[in-house]
């Protein structure tokens, strides 16, 4: 166990820049490596890398590990699996971070079990413990109504995935110093049993739900496919995505894409507006984050309104048409 | 076509937070009175995504939970759903496994019923929600793993998976057996017919102790664990809820209008 030193991050490529998630894992990973007074590693894997493995290390990395290879040009389970594992075997960490993102969470629990090391993934904070030298990871669980730490006494590394926009990303310093470490050896192909064989980008019809500043979203409370329009119309005054709730989606007034939730998407804008919808427990996990919460709902006892900052208390139906109304009138002065 | 699901019984998630209560000593949830406990959304998923392979190409759905005796309800509930056959996995050692603990028992299990196709799991459970058991599971089984499917087909022996990314979605393919996790945008779990609720009611769901499946009770042991828990805590939110005034709710409306103007 104590072969095994310093963090690692496993960083990630996104159409030839360092992903801001990677950035955001820098920042975190040059703290916790400065508390233990070790290195702070990072592993590139793609075709060609070009100069980010020095970008990496202006960010805070002092060493790069750099694999480059054509089967890794997008991500391959697979391939990144063996990689990162033959990588984290040489190189011995101690502690591991990735990216709560589709790369992280499909890499991080096979990785974690390749290895035999701790793994706690979606983290909101991580920290090291004073006394114990240990890695302390929070994460949301039962949907984000409570909030777990967890350690890994023995098992190394002692892995987290971490959920994009918690933490500031690094500062970039071009005059750090570190070093591009070539990482030798070739994939071996035999051991890629999974073809990818076609990547499809869905256009979303507006704008993306996870980067939109406004989010609109209807409950079960809304009624009907038909009555949803109201919703949507809101969300366009306003220049904001839709969402909906489970049981929204599960009637089919819009697509399960849409679901905001435990099940379904994790959105932070700057203003979510909730519209006839309890607030159930999962429902609540997937938009705590929001600066503010605006709650349209009849019942005035419904649990929405404990986390929002402004209520009405009436029928939707009631309400909407007159906002509607009054924000475009506001809107185009 | 042959297909094994992992599925798990939960607290419902849908409950209104106010019934959450945690026990922090004990780093537990306090299950809420009157509350039954459910399938996790996403295992349900799962069922769904092993139906309709077998309305296409016929062959078996074998359903394994480890957990209470009470998990025998949501094996039954797959059974309604259109499985076949159903065990659970309940012995004093399966008792608060990390991710690590509970992919070895599903795997002794699942190399005891032998003769598969295709393992699916949920993509994460709806409790703890850790989601890394389907991928763990596939490494003890050496076979692959595909993740957050969204879409499970079989085509020429091979499983054809959709996979959910950030931007859209990639299409893979998997030999079988392999494992798969799957997710909510799969679609809507069927519901019961009132044929599958007869044959659930009917069917004996045998329960598996350690020995039954060949588990090492010493694997289990606290003392090798991958994670431990150290605290739960519910985190204190501070909001005060400023209710808009107005004569109707259309004046509140228009008065709400002005405020959110200004957040944006």
């Amino acid at each position: 166990m104590d072969s095994h030193k310093g963090v690692l991050v496993c960083g990630e490529i996104t159409e030839g820049k360092l992903a801001p998630i990677t950035i955001e894992l820098l920042g975190v990973g040059r703290k916790l490596a400065n508390e233990l007074g070790e290195d702070l590693s990072t592993l590139l894997m793609g075709s060609n890398t070009g100069g980010l493995g020095q970008e990496a290390i202006a960010y805070g990395a002092d060493k790069v590990y750099v694999a480059e290879d054509s089967l890794l040009d997008q991500y391959n389970s697979d391939a990144y699996t063996q990689v990162a594992a033959d990588l984290c075997r040489k190189a011995l960490p101690s502690i591991m971070l990735l990216g709560h993102t589709d790369v992280g969470c499909d890499l991080a629990p096979r990785l974690n079990g390749r290895l035999g090391g701790g793994l706690a993934m979606d983290c909101l904070a991580l920290s090291v413990d004073p006394a114990t030298k240990l890695l302390v990871s929070t994460r949301p669980v039962f949907g984000g109504n409570a909030h777990a730490t967890m350690v890994s006494k023995a098992a190394r590394p002692q892995m987290a995935t971490l959920r994009p926009k918690t933490v500031p990303p690094a500062e970039r310093n071009d005059s750090r110093q570190g070093k591009v470490i070539p990482v030798e050896g070739k994939i071996d192909p035999s051991a890629l049993k999974v073809k990818v064989v076609d990547r499809i980008k869905e256009e979303v019809e507006g704008i993306k739900l996870e980067d939109a500043e406004v989010v609109v979203s209807g409950g079960r409370g809304i009624g009907s496919a038909q009555n949803f329009e109201m919703v949507r119309e809101l969300a366009r005054v306003l220049g904001g995505a839709v969402g909906a709730t489970r049981p929204a989606c599960d009637e089919g007034w819009t697509p399960v894409t849409l679901q905001v939730g435990q099940s379904g998407k994790v959105v932070s804008p700057k203003l979510y507006i909730a519209v006839a919808l309890s607030g159930a427990m999962s429902h609540i996990a997937g938009c705590l984050g929001s600066k503010a919460i605006v709650a349209i709902n009849k019942d005035k006892e419904a649990n929405i309104f404990s986390v929002a900052h402004f209520g009405i208390v009436a029928d939707y139906k009631e309400v909407l048409p007159a906002l509607i109304a009054k924000l475009k009138e506001l809107r185009s002065a | 076509m042959n297909t094994i699901v992992c599925v798990k019984q939960v607290l419902d998630p849908e409950i209104p937070p106010a019934k959450f209560k945690i026990d922090p000593e004990a780093k537990k949830v306090i299950p809420p009175a009157g509350v039954p406990l459910v399938i996790s959304v996403y295992d349900e998923r799962a069922i769904e995504a092993a139906c309709r392979l077998k309305d296409k190409h016929k062959g078996k759905i074998t359903v394994i939970s480890m957990g209470s005796a009470k998990a025998s309800d949501v094996v039954k509930h797959a059974i309604s759903m259109g499985a076949d056959d159903g065990f659970v996995l309940q012995d004093e050692a399966f008792e608060n496994l990390d991710s690590f603990g509970t992919a070895y028992v599903l795997g002794k299990a699942i190399q005891k019923i032998g003769g598969y196709d295709l393992v699916l799991c949920g993509r994460q459970a709806a409790d703890w929600g850790a989601g890394q058991v389907g991928s763990i599971l596939a490494e003890i089984l050496g076979i692959p793993v595909v993740t957050l499917a969204c879409d499970i087909q079989a085509v020429d022996k091979k499983l054809r998976v959709k996979r959910m990314v950030n931007d859209g979605y990639e299409v893979l393919e998997a030999p079988m057996p392999s494992v798969v996790t799957v997710s909510s945008e799969i679609g809507l779990p069927r519901l019961p017919g009132g044929m599958g609720l007869m044959l659930a009611r009917k069917k004996q769901i045998p329960v598996w102790k350690a020995q039954d499946i060949g588990v090492e009770p010493s694997q289990l042991d606290k003392a090798n664990a991958h994670t431990e828990v150290t605290g739960l805590s519910v985190p204190t939110r501070k909001t005060e809820c400023e209710i808009i005034a107005g004569g109707t709710p259309g004046e509140a409306a228009v008065n709400l209008a002005s405020r959110l103007v200004k957040l944006i």
